[in-house]
């Protein structure tokens, strides 16, 4: 463990002579062992974690909601996605789950060239991701299929409903939704790679890798996110 | 951090197993959508039994949950029963009222209140 020279903002040493016999740089003094202090900080993650379900599941509620109140025009708006993006989509964010979750074990493992090649591959797939969700949205602001009163799409159907207009509410509920996503999977990449730098310097090993970890729990939460989002924009008709 | 590092070979082949079984079932739920279950709820409930399923597996081996230390566990499950609070009592709400969107709405009309329930107050000064 002397391969780490970086992070010394969280090295404890030069407390000195406090009596813990410290013998890895990254364990904060206030912490007794490291498991401990990796403990403590995973269940700070899934505090935060459970705060982002409660930001998402408020936007469910609400698509619930609006869907209950404009069936038909709801029905009618999500013929506007198209499921094989969605699909394809759905494939990608798995597949970037299952190489973070390998990037992981590979840390944990002292497999400091695997962590970085997985860590790479997600990053490459976030951006696929992204890269098909922008061919998406440009063809939707093409069509003028756009939020609230930016809506401008024609040949619709069905008039609107007390002078609402559902399809408009659909796309609003679509761009905020997706949006936030894209937004969390924009600091995923971030994240990764900051965690693929630190990593390819050899910051991590098994007795240090929470921040992989950790990041590796944010990156599954956006992937179950779209886990429900895909299904509920896409599928159901 | 310590408690399943003995077989790494056999965790990486477990997490192969969930990603399959992802697929699968991404694969399921897509042809579920083009088949119509009797009602448009029915599909709603496929399609959300199946995102469930999916979302489990993600927290139980990704996410490891299912060798982790229970309070993890109880945080994101304590999560979801708060988002579950949320929508009951939302649709408690929803279901019982006439007009469900804010009157300040632009572009909203609403219904006509029902006349002559309560009489308009017009307080007398004596």
């Amino acid at each position: 463990m002397s391969t780490s020279t970086v992070d010394l903002q969280h090295d404890p040493h030069g407390h000195g002579d406090d009596g813990h016999g410290h013998d890895d740089p990254h364990h904060q003094h206030h912490f007794t062992t490291m498991e401990q202090q990796f403990d403590t900080s995973k269940i700070g993650m899934w505090l935060f974690l459970a705060t982002e379900v409660l930001l998402f599941g408020g936007l469910f509620v609400g698509f619930g909601m609006m869907q209950a109140r404009f069936p038909e025009q709801f029905k009618e708006a999500h013929e506007h996605l198209q499921r094989p993006l969605g699909a394809l989509n759905t494939v990608v964010l798995l597949v970037s789950s299952w190489t973070m979750v390998m990037g992981v074990l590979s840390a944990r493992t002292n497999q400091r060239k695997k962590l970085v090649i997985y860590l790479i591959i997600t990053i490459l797939c976030a951006c696929i991701f992204l890269g098909v969700k922008y061919f998406e949205y440009s063809h939707k602001f093409e069509e003028g299929l756009l939020p609230g009163h930016y809506y401008t799409h024609h040949g619709d159907k069905i008039a609107t409903v007390n002078g609402a207009n559902g399809y408009a509410t659909f796309f609003s509920f679509y761009f905020m939704m997706t949006g936030l996503h894209g937004i969390h999977i924009l600091v995923g990449i971030a994240l990764l790679a900051w965690i693929a730098v630190r990593g390819n310097r050899g910051e991590f090993n098994s007795s240090y890798y929470t921040p992989v970890d950790l990041v590796g729990l944010y990156w599954h939460l956006v992937d179950l996110i779209w886990i429900y989002l895909f299904p509920l924009y896409y599928l159901i008709s | 951090m310590s408690e399943h590092t003995q077989n790494p070979k056999a965790e990486a082949a477990v997490y192969l197993k969930t990603l399959i079984a992802l697929l699968v079932l991404t694969g399921i739920t897509v042809g579920a959508s083009y088949i119509h279950f009797g009602s448009g709820a029915a599909n709603v409930v496929v399609a959300l039994t199946i995102a469930t399923i999916k979302a489990t597996l993600v927290a139980l081996f990704f996410m490891h949950l299912l060798h982790d230390k229970p309070v993890n566990g109880i945080i994101a499950v304590a999560g979801f029963i708060f988002l579950g609070l949320f929508l009951m009592f939302t649709l408690l709400d929803f279901d019982t009222r006439e007009n469900p969107l804010p009157r300040n709405l632009p572009g909203v009309v609403t219904p006509p209140p029902p006349a002559a329930t309560t009489p308009a107050p017009a307080p007398e000064h004596h």
